[in-house]
Protein backbone atom coordinates (compact mmCIF):
# COMPACT_ATOMS: atom_id res chain seq x y z
CA UNK A 1 0.00 0.00 0.00
CA UNK A 2 1.55 3.38 -0.39
CA UNK A 3 2.18 5.41 2.42
CA UNK A 4 1.95 8.57 3.52
CA UNK A 5 5.15 10.59 3.32
CA UNK A 6 6.76 12.56 6.66
CA UNK A 7 9.50 15.01 5.46
CA UNK A 8 11.53 16.60 7.23
CA UNK A 9 12.57 20.01 6.06
CA UNK A 10 16.25 21.95 6.48
CA UNK A 11 15.95 25.64 6.47
CA UNK A 12 19.78 26.56 5.76
CA UNK A 13 21.44 29.71 5.68
CA UNK A 14 24.76 30.33 4.30
CA UNK A 15 25.13 26.32 4.24
CA UNK A 16 24.22 25.88 7.80
CA UNK A 17 21.12 24.61 9.63
CA UNK A 18 19.48 27.58 10.61
CA UNK A 19 15.92 26.46 13.00
CA UNK A 20 14.53 23.46 14.72
CA UNK A 21 16.32 20.58 14.96
CA UNK A 22 17.77 19.00 18.48
CA UNK A 23 19.68 15.77 17.80
CA UNK A 24 21.43 14.21 20.40
CA UNK A 25 25.32 12.45 19.05
CA UNK A 26 25.65 14.84 16.52
CA UNK A 27 29.39 16.42 16.16
CA UNK A 28 27.73 19.89 14.55
CA UNK A 29 23.90 20.21 14.97
CA UNK A 30 23.89 23.11 12.50
CA UNK A 31 25.58 20.97 9.67
CA UNK A 32 22.66 20.22 6.54
CA UNK A 33 24.85 16.46 5.51
CA UNK A 34 24.86 15.66 9.08
CA UNK A 35 21.20 16.24 9.89
CA UNK A 36 20.04 14.80 6.75
CA UNK A 37 21.77 11.78 7.50
CA UNK A 38 19.67 11.37 11.25
CA UNK A 39 16.82 12.13 9.99
CA UNK A 40 17.00 9.43 7.27
CA UNK A 41 17.96 6.96 10.35
CA UNK A 42 15.52 8.06 12.53
CA UNK A 43 12.14 6.93 10.03
CA UNK A 44 12.34 10.48 7.74
CA UNK A 45 10.99 9.33 3.95
CA UNK A 46 12.15 12.58 2.31
CA UNK A 47 14.38 15.31 2.86
CA UNK A 48 13.69 18.91 1.88
CA UNK A 49 16.69 21.73 2.18
CA UNK A 50 15.14 24.89 1.66
CA UNK A 51 17.95 27.91 1.24
CA UNK A 52 16.28 30.53 2.85
CA UNK A 53 19.82 32.82 2.40
CA UNK A 54 19.24 36.51 1.94
CA UNK A 55 23.04 37.27 0.68
CA UNK A 56 24.56 36.50 -2.36
CA UNK A 57 27.84 34.95 -0.33
CA UNK A 58 25.08 32.77 1.46
CA UNK A 59 23.70 31.08 -1.71
CA UNK A 60 27.35 30.94 -3.07
CA UNK A 61 27.49 28.07 -0.61
CA UNK A 62 24.45 26.25 -1.58
CA UNK A 63 25.70 24.10 -4.14
CA UNK A 64 28.45 23.05 -2.06
CA UNK A 65 25.80 22.16 0.66
CA UNK A 66 23.89 20.12 -1.43
CA UNK A 67 26.70 17.91 -3.02
CA UNK A 68 27.79 17.36 1.22
CA UNK A 69 24.25 16.27 1.80
CA UNK A 70 23.27 14.17 -0.82
CA UNK A 71 26.78 11.97 -0.98
CA UNK A 72 25.49 9.74 1.51
CA UNK A 73 22.03 10.39 1.33
CA UNK A 74 19.65 7.12 -0.24
CA UNK A 75 16.27 8.84 0.37
CA UNK A 76 14.68 11.66 -2.10
CA UNK A 77 16.24 14.60 -1.86
CA UNK A 78 14.34 17.97 -2.31
CA UNK A 79 15.91 21.89 -3.03
CA UNK A 80 14.52 24.84 -3.24
CA UNK A 81 15.15 28.45 -2.41
CA UNK A 82 16.09 31.36 -5.00
CA UNK A 83 16.11 29.34 -8.31
CA UNK A 84 15.00 31.12 -11.08
CA UNK A 85 16.62 29.58 -13.86
CA UNK A 86 16.34 26.32 -15.61
CA UNK A 87 20.63 26.66 -15.87
CA UNK A 88 20.38 27.41 -11.97
CA UNK A 89 17.91 24.10 -11.18
CA UNK A 90 20.18 21.90 -13.67
CA UNK A 91 23.62 22.76 -11.64
CA UNK A 92 21.05 22.15 -8.61
CA UNK A 93 20.44 18.11 -9.76
CA UNK A 94 24.41 18.08 -10.58
CA UNK A 95 25.04 18.79 -7.36
CA UNK A 96 22.81 15.62 -6.63
CA UNK A 97 19.35 16.35 -6.01
CA UNK A 98 16.55 14.80 -7.16
CA UNK A 99 13.96 17.02 -7.10
CA UNK A 100 13.49 20.87 -7.21
CA UNK A 101 11.36 23.20 -6.00
CA UNK A 102 10.39 26.35 -7.11
CA UNK A 103 8.19 28.92 -5.86
CA UNK A 104 8.53 33.09 -6.94
CA UNK A 105 9.86 32.13 -10.13
CA UNK A 106 7.48 29.85 -11.20
CA UNK A 107 4.70 32.39 -10.58
CA UNK A 108 6.62 35.36 -12.59
CA UNK A 109 7.31 32.41 -15.75
CA UNK A 110 5.33 29.41 -15.97
CA UNK A 111 7.23 28.43 -18.51
CA UNK A 112 10.33 27.57 -15.60
CA UNK A 113 7.85 24.72 -14.74
CA UNK A 114 7.41 23.48 -18.12
CA UNK A 115 11.30 23.62 -18.89
CA UNK A 116 12.50 21.59 -15.56
CA UNK A 117 10.02 19.47 -16.40
CA UNK A 118 10.72 18.74 -20.16
CA UNK A 119 14.33 18.38 -19.40
CA UNK A 120 14.13 16.31 -15.76
CA UNK A 121 10.94 15.00 -15.96
CA UNK A 122 7.80 15.88 -14.14
CA UNK A 123 8.69 14.23 -11.04
CA UNK A 124 11.80 16.58 -10.95
CA UNK A 125 9.76 19.98 -10.19
CA UNK A 126 8.19 20.84 -7.07
CA UNK A 127 6.18 24.02 -7.10
CA UNK A 128 5.97 25.64 -3.90
CA UNK A 129 3.24 27.47 -2.85
CA UNK A 130 3.03 29.77 -0.03
CA UNK A 131 -1.46 30.06 0.65
CA UNK A 132 -3.29 33.02 2.92
CA UNK A 133 -6.42 32.78 4.05
CA UNK A 134 -8.46 35.72 2.44
CA UNK A 135 -10.14 38.12 5.06
CA UNK A 136 -13.42 37.48 3.62
CA UNK A 137 -12.31 34.15 3.99
CA UNK A 138 -13.94 33.09 0.36
CA UNK A 139 -10.65 31.12 0.01
CA UNK A 140 -6.68 31.35 -0.46
CA UNK A 141 -4.34 33.90 -2.08
CA UNK A 142 -1.16 32.85 -2.99
CA UNK A 143 2.08 34.83 -1.85
CA UNK A 144 5.02 35.58 -3.38
CA UNK A 145 8.86 36.29 -2.60
CA UNK A 146 8.82 34.58 0.23
CA UNK A 147 5.26 35.39 1.28
CA UNK A 148 6.05 38.99 1.51
CA UNK A 149 3.83 40.03 -1.16
CA UNK A 150 0.40 38.65 -2.76
CA UNK A 151 0.87 37.23 -6.04
CA UNK A 152 -2.71 38.35 -7.23
CA UNK A 153 -3.26 34.94 -7.55
CA UNK A 154 -5.49 32.30 -6.10
CA UNK A 155 -4.04 29.58 -4.49
CA UNK A 156 -5.90 26.53 -5.49
CA UNK A 157 -6.36 27.78 -9.20
CA UNK A 158 -2.40 28.37 -9.19
CA UNK A 159 -2.13 24.28 -7.85
CA UNK A 160 -4.40 23.05 -10.70
CA UNK A 161 -2.43 25.51 -13.15
CA UNK A 162 0.77 24.46 -12.01
CA UNK A 163 0.12 20.99 -12.35
CA UNK A 164 -1.07 21.62 -16.24
CA UNK A 165 2.60 23.17 -16.90
CA UNK A 166 4.03 20.00 -15.85
CA UNK A 167 4.46 20.25 -11.74
CA UNK A 168 5.21 16.90 -10.41
CA UNK A 169 4.20 17.55 -6.80
CA UNK A 170 2.67 20.77 -4.88
CA UNK A 171 4.45 21.56 -1.65
CA UNK A 172 1.25 23.44 -0.04
CA UNK A 173 2.78 25.78 3.24
CA UNK A 174 -0.24 27.60 5.14
CA UNK A 175 1.26 31.00 5.78
CA UNK A 176 -1.72 31.42 8.41
CA UNK A 177 -0.69 28.17 10.92
CA UNK A 178 3.06 28.55 9.72
CA UNK A 179 5.20 28.67 12.89
CA UNK A 180 2.24 28.45 15.40
CA UNK A 181 2.28 24.77 16.07
CA UNK A 182 -1.79 25.31 15.97
CA UNK A 183 -2.04 22.13 13.27
CA UNK A 184 -1.77 21.74 9.69
CA UNK A 185 -4.50 23.89 7.79
CA UNK A 186 -6.93 20.41 6.91
CA UNK A 187 -9.11 22.85 4.97
CA UNK A 188 -6.24 24.61 2.66
CA UNK A 189 -4.82 21.40 1.92
CA UNK A 190 -8.30 19.32 1.03
CA UNK A 191 -9.65 22.22 -1.56
CA UNK A 192 -6.04 22.04 -3.34
CA UNK A 193 -5.77 18.26 -3.06
CA UNK A 194 -8.91 18.03 -4.88
CA UNK A 195 -8.38 20.33 -7.63
CA UNK A 196 -5.14 18.20 -8.50
CA UNK A 197 -4.24 15.16 -9.38
CA UNK A 198 -0.61 15.31 -8.54
CA UNK A 199 0.65 14.05 -4.69
CA UNK A 200 0.31 17.69 -2.04
CA UNK A 201 2.87 17.89 0.53
CA UNK A 202 1.42 20.02 3.33
CA UNK A 203 3.38 22.10 5.13
CA UNK A 204 2.97 24.89 8.25
CA UNK A 205 1.55 23.98 11.76
CA UNK A 206 2.90 20.55 12.98
CA UNK A 207 2.29 21.05 16.37
CA UNK A 208 1.88 17.68 17.15
CA UNK A 209 1.52 13.92 15.97
CA UNK A 210 -2.59 13.79 16.17
CA UNK A 211 -1.92 17.72 13.67
CA UNK A 212 -0.30 14.69 11.38
CA UNK A 213 -3.02 12.21 11.79
CA UNK A 214 -5.40 15.36 11.19
CA UNK A 215 -3.25 16.26 7.93
CA UNK A 216 -4.14 12.69 6.03
CA UNK A 217 -7.34 11.92 7.25
CA UNK A 218 -8.65 15.47 6.46
CA UNK A 219 -6.55 17.18 4.37
CA UNK A 220 -6.38 14.68 2.11
CA UNK A 221 -2.75 15.13 2.22
CA UNK A 222 -0.14 12.58 0.38
CA UNK A 223 3.00 13.91 2.31
CA UNK A 224 3.42 16.12 5.24
CA UNK A 225 6.64 18.41 6.05
CA UNK A 226 8.10 20.18 9.57
CA UNK A 227 10.76 21.53 9.88
CA UNK A 228 11.03 21.75 13.75
CA UNK A 229 9.79 18.11 14.07
CA UNK A 230 11.54 17.19 17.13
CA UNK A 231 9.65 20.17 19.24
CA UNK A 232 6.48 18.06 19.10
CA UNK A 233 7.24 16.48 22.46
CA UNK A 234 8.42 13.02 20.30
CA UNK A 235 11.48 11.65 21.11
CA UNK A 236 11.97 11.13 17.42
CA UNK A 237 10.31 10.75 13.79
CA UNK A 238 10.13 6.68 14.63
CA UNK A 239 7.46 7.96 17.60
CA UNK A 240 5.64 9.90 14.90
CA UNK A 241 5.32 6.98 12.51
CA UNK A 242 4.53 4.69 15.44
CA UNK A 243 1.29 6.90 16.42
CA UNK A 244 0.34 7.33 12.71
CA UNK A 245 0.26 3.85 12.02
CA UNK A 246 -1.51 3.01 15.47
CA UNK A 247 -4.29 5.27 14.34
CA UNK A 248 -4.43 3.04 10.38
CA UNK A 249 -2.50 5.74 8.64
CA UNK A 250 -0.59 3.38 6.09
CA UNK A 251 3.53 4.76 7.52
CA UNK A 252 6.48 3.16 5.48
CA UNK A 253 7.22 0.83 8.77
CA UNK A 254 9.79 0.08 10.04
CA UNK A 255 12.14 2.26 8.07
CA UNK B 1 33.38 -1.95 -13.82
CA UNK B 2 30.37 -1.25 -13.97
CA UNK B 3 28.67 1.27 -16.75
CA UNK B 4 26.25 3.65 -15.80
CA UNK B 5 24.39 4.39 -19.38
CA UNK B 6 24.26 7.83 -19.39
CA UNK B 7 21.71 9.12 -22.22
CA UNK B 8 20.34 12.08 -20.66
CA UNK B 9 18.33 11.56 -18.23
CA UNK B 10 17.71 11.18 -14.47
CA UNK B 11 20.00 11.42 -11.72
CA UNK B 12 22.90 9.25 -12.49
CA UNK B 13 24.81 10.39 -9.47
CA UNK B 14 22.80 8.44 -7.02
CA UNK B 15 23.34 5.41 -8.77
CA UNK B 16 26.97 5.75 -8.81
CA UNK B 17 27.12 7.00 -4.93
CA UNK B 18 25.36 4.04 -4.25
CA UNK B 19 28.13 2.04 -6.23
CA UNK B 20 30.96 4.02 -3.92
CA UNK B 21 29.34 3.44 -0.82
CA UNK B 22 30.30 -0.41 -1.64
CA UNK B 23 33.94 0.28 -3.23
CA UNK B 24 32.62 -1.04 -6.62
CA UNK B 25 34.07 0.41 -9.27
CA UNK B 26 31.84 2.33 -11.92
CA UNK B 27 31.81 5.01 -14.23
CA UNK B 28 29.13 7.16 -16.00
CA UNK B 29 29.12 6.98 -19.59
CA UNK B 30 27.32 7.25 -22.91
CA UNK B 31 30.37 5.68 -24.57
CA UNK B 32 29.45 2.51 -26.42
CA UNK B 33 32.87 1.03 -26.67
CA UNK B 34 33.08 1.63 -22.69
CA UNK B 35 29.42 -0.42 -22.47
CA UNK B 36 31.12 -3.07 -24.33
CA UNK B 37 34.20 -3.37 -22.04
CA UNK B 38 31.87 -3.74 -18.31
CA UNK B 39 31.38 -6.44 -16.47
CA UNK B 40 28.05 -5.25 -15.58
CA UNK B 41 25.36 -2.71 -17.01
CA UNK B 42 23.05 0.09 -15.17
CA UNK B 43 20.71 1.90 -16.97
CA UNK B 44 19.20 4.19 -14.82
CA UNK B 45 16.37 7.46 -15.84
CA UNK B 46 13.61 8.81 -14.68
CA UNK B 47 12.03 11.07 -16.87
CA UNK B 48 10.03 10.57 -20.25
CA UNK B 49 10.02 7.26 -22.47
CA UNK B 50 10.46 8.90 -25.21
CA UNK B 51 14.39 9.94 -24.04
CA UNK B 52 15.47 6.51 -24.76
CA UNK B 53 15.72 7.19 -28.56
CA UNK B 54 19.04 8.53 -27.57
CA UNK B 55 20.40 5.03 -26.92
CA UNK B 56 19.25 4.01 -30.53
CA UNK B 57 21.08 7.45 -32.25
CA UNK B 58 23.98 7.19 -30.32
CA UNK B 59 25.18 2.90 -30.43
CA UNK B 60 24.18 2.41 -26.87
CA UNK B 61 21.24 0.58 -27.77
CA UNK B 62 23.23 -1.91 -29.73
CA UNK B 63 26.10 -2.21 -27.23
CA UNK B 64 23.82 -2.75 -24.28
CA UNK B 65 21.89 -5.56 -26.69
CA UNK B 66 25.57 -7.05 -26.86
CA UNK B 67 26.36 -6.78 -23.82
CA UNK B 68 23.45 -8.81 -22.31
CA UNK B 69 23.39 -11.24 -25.08
CA UNK B 70 27.37 -12.33 -24.01
CA UNK B 71 26.12 -12.51 -20.60
CA UNK B 72 26.51 -9.06 -18.99
CA UNK B 73 24.71 -8.64 -16.18
CA UNK B 74 22.26 -5.62 -16.85
CA UNK B 75 20.07 -3.49 -14.08
CA UNK B 76 17.34 -1.23 -15.90
CA UNK B 77 15.99 1.36 -13.32
CA UNK B 78 12.52 2.97 -13.62
CA UNK B 79 12.26 3.94 -16.78
CA UNK B 80 15.15 1.42 -17.94
CA UNK B 81 13.39 -1.35 -17.04
CA UNK B 82 10.52 -0.24 -19.28
CA UNK B 83 13.14 0.04 -22.03
CA UNK B 84 13.17 -3.45 -21.46
CA UNK B 85 9.81 -3.92 -22.54
CA UNK B 86 8.91 -3.42 -26.21
CA UNK B 87 7.80 -0.50 -25.75
CA UNK B 88 5.73 1.79 -23.69
CA UNK B 89 2.20 3.84 -24.22
CA UNK B 90 4.07 7.09 -23.09
CA UNK B 91 5.76 7.05 -26.65
CA UNK B 92 4.09 4.66 -29.03
CA UNK B 93 6.80 5.60 -31.52
CA UNK B 94 9.96 4.76 -29.51
CA UNK B 95 10.66 0.66 -29.45
CA UNK B 96 11.91 -0.42 -26.61
CA UNK B 97 14.32 -3.41 -26.58
CA UNK B 98 12.09 -6.03 -26.61
CA UNK B 99 13.74 -8.86 -24.43
CA UNK B 100 10.69 -8.73 -22.25
CA UNK B 101 6.83 -9.17 -24.02
CA UNK B 102 4.42 -6.21 -23.78
CA UNK B 103 4.25 -2.82 -23.65
CA UNK B 104 4.22 -0.43 -20.71
CA UNK B 105 0.58 1.45 -20.11
CA UNK B 106 -0.81 4.26 -18.43
CA UNK B 107 -2.10 3.62 -15.19
CA UNK B 108 -6.07 3.33 -14.40
CA UNK B 109 -7.52 6.76 -13.81
CA UNK B 110 -9.03 5.10 -10.37
CA UNK B 111 -5.58 6.50 -8.91
CA UNK B 112 -3.70 9.77 -8.59
CA UNK B 113 -0.80 9.60 -11.36
CA UNK B 114 2.69 9.96 -10.87
CA UNK B 115 2.06 7.45 -8.35
CA UNK B 116 5.15 8.93 -6.08
CA UNK B 117 6.18 7.50 -2.72
CA UNK B 118 7.16 4.74 -0.84
CA UNK B 119 5.19 1.62 -1.66
CA UNK B 120 5.18 -2.23 -0.35
CA UNK B 121 6.25 -5.02 -2.37
CA UNK B 122 5.55 -8.75 -2.55
CA UNK B 123 8.59 -10.52 -3.45
CA UNK B 124 9.12 -14.18 -5.10
CA UNK B 125 11.37 -15.92 -2.98
CA UNK B 126 13.29 -17.42 -5.86
CA UNK B 127 14.50 -13.86 -6.61
CA UNK B 128 18.56 -13.54 -6.56
CA UNK B 129 17.85 -9.42 -6.75
CA UNK B 130 16.11 -10.01 -3.81
CA UNK B 131 17.64 -11.54 -1.57
CA UNK B 132 17.90 -10.79 1.80
CA UNK B 133 15.06 -8.56 1.10
CA UNK B 134 11.63 -9.80 2.70
CA UNK B 135 8.39 -9.35 1.61
CA UNK B 136 6.39 -6.00 2.39
CA UNK B 137 9.70 -4.10 2.40
CA UNK B 138 9.11 -0.29 0.98
CA UNK B 139 11.00 1.46 -2.26
CA UNK B 140 10.81 4.58 -3.42
CA UNK B 141 8.24 4.78 -6.84
CA UNK B 142 8.03 7.86 -8.86
CA UNK B 143 6.39 6.85 -12.85
CA UNK B 144 3.15 7.62 -14.53
CA UNK B 145 3.37 4.01 -15.97
CA UNK B 146 3.86 0.48 -15.66
CA UNK B 147 4.60 -3.16 -16.62
CA UNK B 148 2.10 -5.95 -16.54
CA UNK B 149 2.82 -8.75 -14.10
CA UNK B 150 3.59 -11.75 -16.33
CA UNK B 151 6.06 -14.88 -15.92
CA UNK B 152 9.34 -12.13 -15.31
CA UNK B 153 8.05 -10.49 -12.62
CA UNK B 154 9.42 -11.11 -9.25
CA UNK B 155 7.92 -8.43 -7.39
CA UNK B 156 4.54 -6.78 -6.68
CA UNK B 157 3.12 -3.68 -5.90
CA UNK B 158 -0.57 -2.73 -6.15
CA UNK B 159 -1.52 0.41 -6.92
CA UNK B 160 -4.76 0.94 -8.59
CA UNK B 161 -3.87 -2.89 -9.51
CA UNK B 162 -1.09 -4.91 -8.95
CA UNK B 163 2.05 -3.97 -11.76
CA UNK B 164 5.01 -5.50 -12.01
CA UNK B 165 7.94 -3.55 -9.85
CA UNK B 166 10.86 -5.74 -11.04
CA UNK B 167 11.62 -8.46 -13.48
CA UNK B 168 14.16 -10.91 -13.70
CA UNK B 169 15.55 -12.88 -15.90
CA UNK B 170 18.71 -15.22 -16.27
CA UNK B 171 21.23 -12.27 -15.93
CA UNK B 172 18.85 -9.32 -17.15
CA UNK B 173 17.14 -7.73 -14.00
CA UNK B 174 14.62 -4.17 -13.76
CA UNK B 175 13.00 -2.36 -11.15
CA UNK B 176 10.15 0.11 -11.58
CA UNK B 177 10.97 1.74 -8.62
CA UNK B 178 14.82 3.43 -7.32
CA UNK B 179 16.72 1.42 -5.42
CA UNK B 180 19.19 4.18 -5.32
CA UNK B 181 16.87 6.31 -3.26
CA UNK B 182 14.99 3.72 -1.31
CA UNK B 183 16.89 3.35 1.54
CA UNK B 184 18.76 0.75 3.45
CA UNK B 185 16.23 -1.58 1.11
CA UNK B 186 17.92 -0.51 -1.88
CA UNK B 187 21.60 -0.66 -0.86
CA UNK B 188 21.32 -4.50 -0.82
CA UNK B 189 19.51 -4.66 -3.69
CA UNK B 190 22.23 -3.07 -5.50
CA UNK B 191 24.81 -4.74 -3.31
CA UNK B 192 23.56 -8.07 -4.66
CA UNK B 193 23.62 -7.11 -8.28
CA UNK B 194 26.86 -6.44 -7.77
CA UNK B 195 27.65 -10.00 -6.14
CA UNK B 196 26.22 -11.45 -9.02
Amino acid sequence: MLTKRIIACLDVDGGRVVKGVQFTNLRDAGDPAELAKAHSRSGADEIVLLDISATHQGRATLLDTVRRTARELFIPFTVGGGIRTLEEASAVFAAGADKVSINSAALKNTDLIAQIASRFGSQAVVVAIDAKRRADKSGWDAFTKGGRIPAGRDAVEWAAEAEGCGAGEILLTSMDRDGTGAGFDCELTRAVANAVRIPVIASGGAGGAAHFVEVFREGQADAALAASIFHFGLHNLADLKQVLGSAGIPVRWPC
Amino acid sequence: MIAIVDYGAGNLVSVKKAFDCFEQQSAITSDPAVVAKATKVVLPGVGHFASTATLESSGLRAAIANAIGRGVPFLGICVGMQWMFEGSQESPSVAGLGILKGECERFPGTVKSPHVGWNSLEIDPRSRLFAGVSSASFVYFTHSFRARVDDATVACCEYGSSFAAAVERDHVFGVQFHPEKSGEIGLTLLSNFCAI
